[in-house]
C-alpha cells in the first residue's frame, strides 16, 4: 500500500466515525494548526487544490473523471515539486461563491481558479496572490448579424454575464462611464450563458477574452460571431494562497516562476534530462538544482524545479497543450508571451 | 265467442341491456359523454392529448442511440430526413448512452459499482421488517440494527475495524448499563453506560482500531466522497439524512410535546427556525460557514457538511411528522400506559412510540421523498448530483447544446423513484386505515 | 377518631433532584439549558477564534458601501452606485413579488385541477392525475430550469420581430410580445400623474407608485362600501325574508369610482414597441421571472390540488344529501354547505404550501432571477467576501417572512375554525 493510500484510509475512517454520530472525534483529531501548510501537505502526501467547476481549457474533468487544463497544470506542478508526484492532487471544484471560503477555511491549500488579482482580495480578504499565470481582460462577443462593431454601440443591449466574478462590476463601471444603459442577465455557468446567447436571449456575452474565445471556438458556426475590439478591464489571473503563510506562498510562487523561467531559458520536457546533467549556464544549473541550494531555501530538495517542469512541461508547453492555437480554444500568446518576445511574462532571477 | 284473454304463464327471459348501456359504448356514455358539458370536455381532452403526443412522440423516436456527439446526431437526423423548420429535429440519445452510468454513479470507481448497488439493495432488506412487518420474519430486525454501520463502510470503504469499533461503543455502553443497573439503579446505569461509550469513542477508538487494522488488515479500498456523484449522491444524502434525522426528530417531537418549558421552547425554536428558512440557505451555511463554526483546523469535506445540514433540516420536518403521529394516538393509550404504572420512558418505549411511529410511516416516507427531491439543490453549491452533472456534460464540447434529453432523463429517474415511493406510502396508508 | 398526621417531613437530599418528580423536571430543564448554553458558547467561541485566525472582523459596515453591480428587475430605484443594503431590499421585493404571484396562481390552478380530478369524466380525471403526479414527483429545481429552457428555446427572440417579413409577430393587435427574453405587455400609464416630475422613467414591473396607491385606496373604499350594501341586504332579508336586488349597485360601486380616478389621472395604455436591441415601453416580465413564477405555481398547484381534493372528499356525503333534501340547488350546495366545511380542512395545509412556495422562490438563483438569494446572498457575498454576515442576515429575513405568513394565516385559520362547544 502506498503512503497515499494509507492516508486516504485514515481520512475515510475519520469520516465514518463522524457519520456514525461521534462528531467530536473528528473535531479533536483534526485539530492541526493551519499555519504551516507546507508541512501539512507533506504529511498528508496530497495537495488539495481548488479549481473551477468546469471551464474548458483551464479546468474540466474528462470522461474518466481526470482533471485537465491550464489551471490544473499549475496544481500538478506544485504537487510534483513538493511531493514528487504530479498526480497527488485532490481537485476541489469551487464556484465563484465558495472559492474564497474554501481557501480561507483550509479546505484547499491553494486556489488555481481564474481568479483576478485585485487589491481588496489581496488585502481585505487576506489572501496572497503568488503571481500571474494568465493575463486576461474582459471583452464582448456579439452575433455578426447585429452589425455592431464597437462596444460603444451597445446602449440598450441585453448582456449575459457570469455572476460571482469581477466581470459584473467592470460591466457596470463601463456602461456607467460611457453613459449607456443595458439589461444585465446574470448567469451561473458558462454552459448556460452559451445556451442563452445562442438562443438569442441576450445580444451580447461578456466575460474574460480567453473565455470568449473558448466559447466561440465551440460554436457550430463560429464565423457568425465576432469578439469586439474593446477590452474593458485588466484581469491578471493567478494562483493564490492564504495570507500569513509565507513559506507556502513562496513554494507556489517560485514553482510558477520556475515554469516561466524554464521557457525563457529554453528548458522543456524533452531536453530536461540532458540539461539536468549540468550545463554551461549557471542560472539553468541553479534552477535545476545542480548548483547552489535554492531548493533547500524553499524547504524542498534540490530537484524540485526539475519535477515541476517534468509534470507537464514549461509554461509555453502547458499553454500550447491546453489553450494554445493548436487546441480548440485557440488562444494566441499575446500578453502572455515572454518579455523577450514582447509579452508580460517576466520571472525574477533564480539566484 | 272466443276467449281472447291472454295470461302469460311464464316469465319473459331477461333481455340483454341495450347496446348503448353496456360494453365499451355504455362505458363511454357513462364516463365520457354523460352530458353536453362532459362531451365538450372529452373532445377537448382528446385534442389536447393528440396535440401533446404529436409534438413529443416523433421527437422521442429518433435513431440517434449510437451517436458520439451532437454533430453526429444532427447528421443522422438529416440522413433519415427528420428535418424541422430549425434544422434537424429529434432527440439526441447518444448522450444518454454515453453518460447514463455517470448520471447514476458519478465518478465512483467503476470496479466498485457493486458496492453502492449492494448498499442500496441491502437497504431494502434492512427496511423490510419495518415496512412489511407482516410478511418478513422479525429476526431481520437484527440485520436492520447492523445496517447503519454496514452502509457507510460499503460506500466509503476503508478498514472494517472502523465501523466495528464504532458499533462496539454501543455494545460496551449497553453492557456497562446493564451491569450497573443491576447493582445500583437504572439512572446510574444510563450515565455510566453513556460515559464509557463516550470514553471508548473519544479515547480508545482510534488507537485500537488502527492497531487492529495493522494486525489484520481487512477492508475495502477507500473511496473519497468527492468521487460520489449522480443519482447515487442524491440517494446517499437522502438516506443518511433521513436515517440520522429519525432519532433527532423523535427527541425534538417529545421535547415539543413535553411540559418542561425550557426544553419545549428550545425544541420549538429549533424546529421553527429550520422550517422557516429555505434549504438553500442551509446549504450555503454548509458550503461557506460550517467550517467557521467548528474548532479551528477542523475540516469536513463538503459532502459531509451537506449531509450534516440536510440532517438538521430533515429532523425538524421529521419532528413535526412524529408529533402528528403522537397526536393521532388515542388518549386512552397514554392513560392505559399510566394506569399500568409505567414511567415516562417505559410508556414511550413500550406503548406510545411503536404505535406513533407506525402511524407516522407514510409521513416519514413523504418527508424522504421531499428531501430526496431537494437534494438537487446541492448542484447550486457545486456538487455533482444529476443536475450538476448535466451542466458538466453540457460543458463537454461533444455535447454542447444538449438540453432536453438530459433534463428529460433526469426527470424520469426522479419520477420513477419518487412515484414508486409515494405509491408505497399510499398502500401503507390504506393498510393502516383498516388496522384502526 | 383518627387524626390526620402530617406526612413525615423529609430533609432535602441531593438524590431528590432526580427521583422526586417535584424537582426532577426542574433538574432536566436546567441540565438542558446548561447544555444548550455550552453548545452556543462553543459555537461562538469557535467562530470568534476562526475569524481572528482569518483576520476578519464581523461587521455590517459593508451594507452601506456602494454595491457596484446592476440589477435588471428593480421595483424601487437602484443603480450600481446604490448601497449593498438597497440591493438587498431590491432582492427582497423581488422575492415577495414572485412569492405573491406564485401563491395566487398556484391557488387558482390548484383549485381547478383539484375539482377536475373529481370529475365524473374519466378522461379528464385521468389527465389531471397525470398532471399532479408529474409535477409532484420531479424536483422543483428541474422544473425551473426546464421551463426556463422552454421559454428561451421555443419562443422567438426580439430579432425575429425585425425586418420586412418578420419570423414572429406581436399578439392581440400588436399589444403583447412573447419573446424568449420575456413577455412584453401593455402598461397603464398616467399622463396626469400626481407626481409632477412624471418624466423619470421607472423601469420596473410596477411603476408610478403614488398614482397606483390612490387607485388602490379608492378600490379599497369601494369594496368597503360594497360590503356595507351586502350587509344591509342581509339585514333586510332576515327581517322580511326578501332579498333586495343589489348586484347593479355593487357593480357600480366597484367600477365607477375607480373609472373616475383613472380618467382624472389620464390613464392610457402604453404599448411595447421594438426599439434598438429590445422592445421598449409597456411592462417587461423577464424570462427568469416567467420561468420561476410558472414553475413555482405549477409545482405547488399539484400539491394544492391534492389538498383541495381531499378537503372536498372530507365533507361527508350526508351533508350534500341533506342540503339537496332542503331543496338547495347544486351550486348553492357547493357554496353554502360543502365549501365552507371543506375550507376548514384545506386552510392549514394550504398555509404550509404558501410557506413552501415562498421558501422555494430562493431557487431563483438557478435562472438568474435577482431575488434576495441572488443579491444579498449571491453577488454581495461574492463581492465583499462577508459570508457570515450576508448568510445570517439572509436567513433572518427569510425567517421573518415565514413567521409573518404563518402568523397571518393562523389568524385567518382561527377565524374560520369550527368553534367546538
Amino acid at each position: 500500500m502506498s503512503p497515499a493510500r494509507v492516508d486516504k484510509q485514515e481520512e475515510v475512517k475519520m469520516k465514518k466515525s463522524v457519520i456514525l454520530g461521534a462528531l467530536s472525534v473528528a473535531g479533536l483529531s483534526a485539530g492541526a494548526a493551519a499555519a504551516a501548510t507546507l508541512d501539512d501537505v507533506k504529511a498528508r502526501g496530497q495537495l488539495n487544490c481548488g479549481v473551477s467547476t468546469g471551464l474548458s481549457g483551464f479546468s474540466a474533468p474528462d470522461a474518466d473523471g481526470e482533471w485537465q487544463g491550464f489551471d490544473v497544470a499549475v496544481c500538478r506542478a506544485v504537487a510534483a515539486a513538493v511531493l514528487d508526484d504530479p498526480m497527488a492532487v485532490e481537485f476541489v471544484p469551487t464556484t465563484g461563491k465558495t472559492r474564497f471560503t474554501a481557501l480561507a477555511s483550509g479546505e484547499v491549500d491553494m486556489l488555481a481558479r481564474n481568479t483576478t488579482w485585485t487589491l481588496s482580495r489581496d488585502v481585505d480578504l487576506k489572501f496572497e496572490f503568488t503571481g500571474v499565470n494568465y493575463y486576461d481582460g474582459q471583452g464582448f462577443m456579439v452575433p455578426k448579424s447585429l452589425g455592431v462593431s464597437s462596444a460603444k454601440e451597445l446602449s440598450g443591449a441585453t448582456v449575459c454575464i457570469q455572476t460571482g466574478t469581477t466581470t459584473e462590476l467592470n460591466l457596470a463601471d463601463y456602461f456607467r462611464k460611457n453613459d449607456m444603459d443595458y439589461e444585465p442577465v446574470p448567469i451561473e455557468t458558462n454552459a448556460e450563458a452559451q445556451q442563452q446567447y445562442l438562443a438569442g436571449a441576450c445580444d451580447v456575452y461578456t466575460t474574460d477574452a480567453s473565455g470568449l474565445a473558448a466559447t466561440r471556438a465551440s460554436f457550430e458556426n463560429a464565423g457568425d460571431h465576432v469578439i469586439l475590439p474593446e477590452i474593458i478591464s485588466k484581469e491578471p489571473l493567478g494562483p493564490l494562497v492564504r495570507h500569513g503563510d509565507n513559506e507556502w506562498g513562496d513554494v507556489v510562487r517560485w514553482t510558477l516562476n520556475a515554469l516561466i523561467a524554464a521557457e525563457e531559458m529554453g528548458i522543456n520536457s524533452d531536453n530536461l534530462a540532458e540539461m539536468a546533467e549540468g550545463t554551461e549556464n549557471p542560472e539553468v544549473n541553479r534552477l535545476l538544482g545542480t548548483e547552489g541550494n535554492l531548493g533547500e531555501m524553499l524547504g524542498l530538495d534540490s530537484d524540485w524545479a526539475q519535477r515541476a517542469i517534468m509534470a507537464g512541461g514549461n509554461y509555453g508547453e502547458l499553454f500550447e497543450k491546453h489553450i494554445g492555437e493548436q487546441t480548440p480554444i485557440g488562444l494566441a500568446r499575446g500578453l502572455n508571451a515572454q518579455w523577450t518576445d514582447g509579452g508580460l511574462l517576466y520571472a525574477p532571477p533564480f539566484r | 265467442m272466443s276467449n281472447l284473454s291472454f295470461v302469460r304463464t311464464e316469465m319473459l327471459p331477461e333481455r340483454e341491456p341495450p347496446l348503448t348501456e353496456v360494453g365499451v359504448i355504455g362505458w363511454m356514455r357513462e364516463n365520457l359523454f354523460s352530458g353536453w358539458f362532459n362531451s365538450i370536455l372529452t373532445v377537448l381532452s382528446v385534442l389536447f392529448i393528440y396535440y401533446v403526443l404529436s409534438g413529443i412522440l416523433p421527437w422521442l423516436i429518433s435513431p440517434t442511440w449510437n451517436a458520439g456527439s451532437l454533430r453526429e446526431c444532427r447528421e443522422i437526423l438529416v440522413a433519415v430526413g427528420s428535418v424541422g423548420e430549425h434544422g434537424a429535429s429529434g432527440a439526441c440519445w447518444g448522450v444518454i448512452r454515453e453518460r447514463w452510468i455517470q448520471l447514476f454513479f458519478g465518478f465512483y470507481p467503476s470496479q466498485f459499482y457493486w458496492r453502492p448497488i449492494m448498499a442500496f439493495v441491502l437497504l431494502a432488506v434492512a427496511l423490510a421488517p419495518v415496512l412489511f412487518a407482516d410478511k418478513v420474519p422479525t429476526r431481520l430486525l437484527y440485520f436492520s440494527a447492523v445496517y447503519p454501520f454496514l452502509f457507510p463502510w460499503l460506500l466509503w470503504g476503508g478498514s472494517i475495524w472502523g465501523p466495528l469499533g464504532a458499533a462496539a461503543g454501543f455494545v460496551i455502553g449497553y453492557f456497562v448499563y446493564k451491569s450497573v443497573e443491576v447493582r445500583v439503579n437504572s439512572l446510574a446505569g444510563i450515565i455510566a453506560g453513556a460515559v464509557t461509550a463516550l470514553i471508548w469513542w473519544l479515547v480508545l477508538f482510534s488507537p485500537i482500531t488502527s492497531w487492529l487494522a495493522n494486525l489484520i488488515p481487512l477492508g475495502l479500498e477507500g473511496v473519497r466522497s468527492r468521487d460520489f456523484g449522480g443519482m447515487m449522491l442524491s440517494l446517499t444524502i437522502g438516506v443518511v439524512a433521513i436515517g440520522m434525522s429519525l432519532p433527532l426528530g423523535i427527541v425534538l417531537a417529545l421535547g415539543r410535546k413535553s411540559d418542561l418549558l425550557i426544553v419545549k421552547s428550545l425544541c420549538v425554536g429549533f424546529i421553527e427556525f429550520i422550517r422557516g428558512v429555505p434549504l438553500i440557505t442551509l446549504l450555503f451555511v454548509a458550503s461557506t460557514l460550517l467550517n467557521i463554526f467548528m474548532p479551528p483546523g477542523t475540516n469536513f469535506d463538503i459532502i459531509l457538511r451537506v449531509i450534516i445540514m440536510a440532517t438538521l433540516f430533515a429532523s425538524a420536518y421529521m419532528a413535526e411528522v412524529i408529533r402528528g403521529g403522537l397526536a393521532a394516538l388515542p388518549k386512552g393509550q397514554y392513560e392505559g400506559a399510566d394506569s399500568l404504572g409505567l414511567n415516562y420512558w417505559q410508556a414511550q418505549r413500550l406503548i406510545i412510540m411503536p404505535q406513533a411511529l407506525k402511524i407516522s410511516i407514510p409521513g416519514i416516507v413523504s418527508t424522504f421523498i421531499g428531501l430526496f427531491k431537494d437534494t438537487t439543490l446541492v448542484s447550486i453549491i457545486g456538487l455533482l448530483d444529476p443536475l450538476g452533472l448535466s451542466n458538466a456534460i453540457r460543458a463537454d464540447s461533444n455535447w454542447n447544446g444538449i438540453v432536453w434529453e438530459l433534463y428529460g432523463f433526469i426527470a424520469l429517474m426522479f419520477f420513477v423513484f419518487c412515484f414508486g415511493m409515494s405509491r408505497y406510502s399510499m398502500y401503507l396508508e390504506r393498510k393502516l386505515q383498516t388496522g384502526h | 377518631m383518627t387524626s390526620l398526621t402530617d406526612p413525615p417531613k423529609e430533609s432535602f437530599r441531593l438524590s431528590m433532584l432526580i427521583y422526586d418528580t417535584r424537582y426532577r423536571s426542574m433538574t432536566i430543564q436546567i441540565v438542558a439549558l446548561i447544555g444548550f448554553l455550552i453548545l452556543v458558547g462553543w459555537l461562538i467561541s469557535n467562530t470568534a477564534q476562526n475569524l481572528v485566525d482569518l483576520g476578519k472582523e464581523p461587521s455590517f459596515g459593508f451594507l452601506s458601501e456602494p454595491a457596484g453591480y446592476d440589477i435588471n428587475q428593480r421595483l424601487i430605484e437602484y443603480n450600481s452606485q446604490s448601497s449593498h443594503f438597497r440591493a438587498a431590499i431590491v432582492g427582497l421585493l423581488n422575492t415577495l413579488l414572485v412569492a405573491a404571484l406564485g401563491c395566487a396562481t398556484a391557488t387558482v390552478i390548484g383549485v381547478v385541477i383539484g375539482v377536475l380530478r373529481l370529475s365524473k369524466n374519466w378522461l379528464v380525471a385521468r389527465i389531471m392525475t397525470v398532471y399532479v403526479e408529474m409535477f409532484r414527483n420531479v424536483p422543483l429545481l428541474l422544473w425551473i430550469v426546464f421551463i426556463m429552457a422552454i421559454v428561451i428555446e421555443t419562443l422567438p427572440q426580439p430579432r425575429d420581430f425585425r425586418g420586412e417579413n418578420p419570423a414572429a409577430s406581436m399578439l392581440l393587435g400588436d399589444s403583447v410580445a412573447l419573446t424568449g427574453r420575456g413577455f412584453y405587455i401593455p402598461a397603464i400609464e398616467f399622463t396626469n400623474s400626481v407626481t409632477a416630475t412624471g418624466a423619470e422613467e421607472v423601469d420596473a414591473v410596477v411603476g408610478g407608485s403614488l398614482d397606483w396607491l390612490i387607485v388602490f385606496a379608492v378600490l379599497a373604499i369601494s369594496i368597503f362600501a360594497i360590503r356595507r350594501v351586502r350587509r344591509r341586504a342581509d339585514r333586510i332579508q332576515e327581517a322580511t325574508g326578501l332579498r333586495p336586488t343589489t348586484w347593479y349597485l355593487q357593480l357600480g360601486l366597484l367600477i365607477v369610482p375607480v373609472g373616475i380616478v383613472f380618467i382624472l389621472l389620464g390613464a392610457q395604455l402604453e404599448y411595447p414597441a421594438l426599439r434598438g436591441f429590445n422592445f421598449a415601453g409597456g411592462i417587461y416580465m423577464r424570462n427568469s421571472l416567467i420561468a420561476l413564477w410558472l414553475a413555482l405555481s405549477l409545482y405547488t398547484s399539484a400539491f394544492v390540488a391534492e389538498i383541495v381534493r381531499s378537503g372536498i372528499m372530507a365533507v361527508s356525503g350526508g351533508q350534500t344529501e341533506a342540503a339537496a333534501a332542503l331543496g338547495l340547488r347544486p351550486r348553492r350546495v357547493m357554496n353554502l354547505v360543502v365549501l365552507p366545511q371543506a375550507l376548514r380542512v384545506i386552510i392549514p395545509p394550504l398555509i404550509s404550501q404558501y410557506l413552501n412556495l415562498t421558501k422555494n422562490s430562493s431557487l431563483a438563483i438557478a435562472v438568474g432571477y435577482m431575488d434576495l438569494t441572488g443579491t444579498l446572498m449571491g453577488i454581495t457575498l461574492n463581492q465583499t467576501g462577508r459570508e457570515l454576515e450576508t448568510v445570517m442576515l439572509g436567513m433572518l429575513i427569510y425567517l421573518m417572512i415565514s413567521l409573518m405568513i404563518s402568523a397571518v394565516m393562523n389568524w385567518y385559520n382561527n377565524r374560520v375554525k369550527l368553534v367546538e362547544r
